[in-house]
């Protein structure tokens, strides 16, 4: 079994397509996980990191050949090119990362989000997202009016806000 | 209640409608379960037949709020899916009641974050509240049999 990390390879933003297409080529069959990293904190510029991990599946024999991971820094920018019609896998990941950072993609223009709702406003996985800031949809705190059918008002949340 | 000097016919016996119904209504709970998360393997495994929610009249899920009386929340609730919780709430017909299974449902357990609802009765009223990550099956049967009582005590009627 050969190394689960694999080989890095920091790829320019503006050539990932290429470069993962290449990769895909080249035999790299599977999509294991497509990732993003905000190293806000360490005042790094561009300030994050998409981060392709791509393995090279024997079908056959079920068996690893081999892994590799690209790291391309961006900024909030859209600059990376999407990748689902590489691997279908990347559809909802890019969404995700839409979603959890607010790195968009610049052929997806209309991206839209995978597990947070249209109503939530920011990207709840930045390092400056605060940590006490609730987004409720009902309920206290949500403009929601407290003479609903069945809104509670016996216990008002509690968030440490 | 025969009146003084009336006797009562073998057979027969008297109460009160309140009890009565509370009586019928606490051994035929159609449970509607809300799951959405690990709780819900607990919850399979006590209404499986090694534990039997049948034995004490609760072994019937329906999966349509209008038929059910006794909303099981089972797992974690985001506030993505809250108004999905209030509306089937608001779908089922009186007598109703809530039972918040596991400890995020009734305070949000170890979330507490941008996603999480903490507590479900900060969006629905809540008759029980079973804690434990995830709660054993006795805890269960003990809250099941509590739910019981407040079903017989209130008649069947609403708080």
């Amino acid at each position: 079994m050969s190394n689960l990390r694999g080989e890095r390879r920091d790829v320019p933003a503006a050539s990932n397509r290429e470069a993962l297409s290449h990769l895909r080529a080249e035999g790299y069959n599977m999509l294991v996980d497509l990732t993003c990293v905000d190293y806000l904190k360490e005042g790094r510029s561009p300030r994050f990191d998409v981060i392709y991990r791509l393995m090279r599946l024997d079908p056959a024999l079920g068996k690893d050949l081999g892994r590799v991971e690209v790291h391309c820094a961006v900024d909030e920018a859209p600059v990376l090119r999407s990748v689902k019609d590489v691997w279908p896998a990347a559809d909802w990941l890019e969404r995700e990362i839409w979603d959890m950072f607010g790195v968009k993609f610049a052929d997806r223009p209309g991206i839209k989000r995978l597990l947070l709702y249209e109503e939530f406003v920011g990207h709840p996985l930045r390092k400056d997202y605060p940590i006490a800031k609730r987004q409720p949809l009902i309920g206290p705190k949500s403009g929601d009016k407290a003479d609903s059918p069945s809104f509670n008002i016996l216990r008002p949340t509690v968030t440490g806000e | 209640m025969p009146l003084e000097g009336e006797t009562v016919p073998a057979g027969v016996m008297t109460t009160q409608l309140d009890a009565a119904l509370g009586w019928a209504r606490k051994y035929s709970i159609f449970q509607y379960p809300f799951v959405t998360a690990c709780c819900g393997m607990e919850f399979m495994s006590v209404a499986a037949s090694h534990y039997d929610l049948d034995r004490f009249g609760a072994g019937f899920p329906r999966f349509s709020p209008r038929q059910a009386d006794v909303l099981l929340v089972v797992g974690t609730v985001s506030h993505k899916i809250a108004p999905v919780l209030r509306r089937i709430y608001d779908q089922m017909a009186e007598p109703k009641w809530v039972v918040a299974f596991g400890v995020c449902t009734c305070t949000g357990g170890f979330y507490n974050n941008y996603a999480t609802v903490q507590g479900i009765d900060t969006i629905i009223p809540v008759d029980l509240y079973i804690p434990g990550c995830p709660p054993r099956p006795e805890t269960v049967i003990q809250g099941l049999t509590l739910l019981q009582e407040k079903i017989q005590k209130t008649g069947g009627g609403r708080r």
